[in-house]
């Protein structure tokens, strides 16, 4: 296959075309626009079909009815309107629809700006709508690797009949890169005789629903529930760790700012600091075994994110207290620049300001 | 007699719309109660009713199902 | 003995939950019938909303999603644009259509969605115990309009049915009630009427259903049809709102 050079809101759409997706239910919001007008061009290229909806609101809603006829459907959007969805979300777990959803995360709180940021952290991993759930997000950090993410999640989807979010931030949507598409073939996808498509030829009426007025029935399904998301927790953990073996310090970043904190460790490794870092991919569910593997050796972490310090929350449970877990962090929309994380391994190293 | 109009007592809920509506005023509320506590629509005059089915397109529960005698020369 | 009358298959064998006398049962009952003559049931999927006729999904018998609150046009959206040659109808009521999920419908009748909508007005909200809905009409006691609704206060009701109409995308509108008998069957010719027009794809069709609620109106069955009549009809008038026909 030939290299392509493209924009990262293009290569979600692109691979979520490759992966066997025909509809698409998207709203515009910086800096993930150029991902729904990319589907307006391309799926009616493919049989398939984009509609712009009058409000992220509607957009999962349509999604949610998608969906239910079995097929492959996305949605994507930024920040607020990723908020607007949450209630949707919660919908497509409780009636266990498979569907991927993109945010492609801007800074915040409220209308916030349209410069990346990673503040949605919480949101997408400690489930931003109501009632128990978890959701897999995975996290790319380049465009070869959203390629290759997108595939997976449609997969999970479908395998678990559950939302896949895919987290990235406006510096992945905006960057141009080449990237590789390739024909992937889904994985075994269970037959989807669940699907709501009209009963001719296939027995009773199905019922597609979230609503359980019975306690004990709806603490059945939540029992259901939570045993998914444990298989999903032990079969789709994804992860990256780089020069940690020997490291006395480790970064832990994901998404954009991994790709910078892995110049600052570079910098530092010339400095003779031995320096490594853990780069979770699915942000849910949360990489615990990198940091059983090293929070015996290693002298401090440090995690780095465009927020006010949310990641650090997982990483210091996953830790549980065996070595010190800082901080750096940039937010607003402020991109870290190798320099500043530099600087920061350095004064946490305690040596010499070089 | 042969019912010309039966009703599906567990269902009803004595909202007495079809007793509203019949035109020859023959559906009246048994004086038993049906399982969830409603006394039931009932007709007792079988002969009375006219088979209009206006009782059975207001129930708002389907209680209600309507027949009619074969085509027969009416005795006048 | 021939029979005149029985319950349709359109329904399945489950009672429902409405209060005694409550007209959702007629509609529910028309809906069915429709669906059975015009032998379609095993190709329609409904979407049901969210308020008294929740759980309507357990009364239709064909397959049916549960929408949130609102939403059902966008989820019915969902649905037909994947099957186009399915039927997908929504059953919705006046709190969940003209208030939370008036974006939806506005949009859906613009985009000329080929559903059908089923639109139940009551005046009320239901299932949450008597609240004022956007259509509760002037002067009408409600448990959060205590004084009778007022316009200076609690705004103006909303007639849906003209509203929806003024939209290109609206093929088929039409308000009815359900206050007697011969009313009923204009229902029933309506909603026939609403799903040929949906069979056509001429566009989108929405069916305003002027509808009891004895309990939060706190007047019983047979009364509630006499207050409708007398107070619902004025304020909402019946007839075809909108009827463009074939398209050339």
């Amino acid at each position: 296959m030939v290299k392509v050079l493209m924009k990262g809101n293009e290569v979600i759409a692109e691979a979520a075309v490759h992966a066997g997706c025909k509809y698409f239910f998207g709203y515009p919001i910086t800096p993930q626009s150029e991902l729904v007008a990319y589907m307006a061009k391309r799926l009616p290229e493919v049989g398939g079909l984009f509609l712009q909806a009058e409000s992220e609101i509607a957009a999962i809603n349509m999604v949610y009815g998608a969906a239910g006829t079995g097929v492959r459907v996305m949605t994507s959007s930024s920040s607020p309107g990723f908020s607007l969805k949450q209630e949707g979300i919660s919908f497509l777990v409780g009636s266990e629809l498979p569907a991927v959803i993109c945010n492609i995360v801007r800074g915040g709180p409220g209308l916030g700006n349209i410069q990346p940021a990673q503040s949605d952290y919480f949101q997408v991993t400690k489930g931003g709508g109501h009632g128990d759930y978890h959701i897999p997000v995975l996290a790319p950090a380049s465009l070869q690797e959203i390629v290759d993410l997108t595939q997976d999640a449609f997969d999970i989807a479908d395998r678990y009949r559950t939302p896949v979010i895919i987290m990235g931030d406006g510096m992945l949507g905006q960057m141009m890169e080449p990237v590789e598409f390739y024909e992937a073939k889904p994985k075994e996808v269970p037959k989807k005789d669940w699907a709501t498509t009209g009963t001719r030829g296939d027995g009773g009426p199905k019922i597609i629903t979230s609503l359980e007025l019975n306690a004990e029935s709806l603490e059945k399904h939540n029992h259901h529930l939570q045993a998914k998301f444990k298989q999903i927790k032990e079969n789709e953990v994804r992860f990256e760790a780089y020069e940690t073996e020997d490291a006395d310090y480790i970064l832990v970043a994901f998404g954009t700012v991994a790709r910078i904190a892995m110049n600052a460790i570079r910098k530092a490794r010339q400095e003779g600091i031995k320096v490594g870092l853990i780069r979770p991919i699915s942000l849910w569910p949360f990489p615990e075994k990198p940091f059983i593997d090293t929070r015996d050796k290693v002298k401090s972490y440090i995690t780095v994110e465009m927020s006010a310090g949310q990641m650090i929350e997982d990483v210091r449970l996953a830790v549980n207290g065996h070595a010190p877990v800082d901080f750096f962090g940039r937010t607003g929309g402020v991109v870290p620049t190798q320099e500043e994380i530099y600087h920061k391994i350095i004064s946490v190293a305690g040596g010499v300001e070089v | 007699m042969e019912k010309r109009v039966v009703f599906n007592e567990e269902i009803c809920k004595s909202c007495s719309l079809c007793i509203n509506v019949c035109p020859t005023n023959v559906i009246f509320l048994a004086d038993y109660l049906n399982g969830k506590g409603y006394r039931p629509a009932s007709v007792i005059e079988q002969e009375k009713c006219i088979s209009c089915a206006k009782c059975a397109q207001i129930c708002p529960d389907s209680v209600i199902t309507v027949y009619r005698p074969e085509k027969k020369k009416v005795s006048v | 003995m021939i029979t005149v009358y029985e319950k349709t298959k359109g329904l399945t064998d489950k009672p429902t939950h409405y209060c005694p006398g409550c007209t959702h049962g007629i509609i529910h009952r028309i809906v069915g019938e429709v669906l059975a003559e015009m032998d379609i049931l095993e190709d329609t999927i409904g979407v049901a909303s969210v308020g008294c006729s929740v759980l309507s999904y357990e009364y239709f018998n064909c397959d049916m999603t549960q929408a949130a609150h609102g939403r059902a046009p966008a989820v019915a959206t969902g649905i037909k644009r994947v099957l186009p040659d399915r039927f997908v109808f929504t059953y919705q009521g006046d709190g969940d259509l003209a208030s939370i999920g008036m974006s939806e419908v506005i949009h859906a009748a613009a985009r000329g969605e080929k559903i059908t909508v089923i639109f139940v007005n009551n005046a009320i909200y239901g299932m949450t115990g008597g609240q004022m809905a956007p259509t509760t009409l002037i002067g009408q006691k409600t448990v959060t309009s205590p004084e009778g609704r007022n316009p200076n206060i609690q705004g103006m009701p909303i007639r849906i049915s003209e509203m929806i109409s003024t939209l290109d995308g609206a093929a088929y509108i039409e308000r009815v009630s359900t206050h007697d008998v011969p009313h009923i069957a204009k229902v029933k010719k309506a909603i026939r009427k609403a799903f040929e027009t949906q069979k056509k794809g001429i566009g989108f069709s929405l069916i305003e259903v002027l509808s009891t609620c004895p309990t939060n109106w706190g007047i019983d069955p047979i009364e509630s049809l006499e207050w409708m009549k007398n107070n619902m009809i004025p304020a909402y008038p019946l007839g075809v709102y909108k009827n463009i026909g074939e398209r050339e």
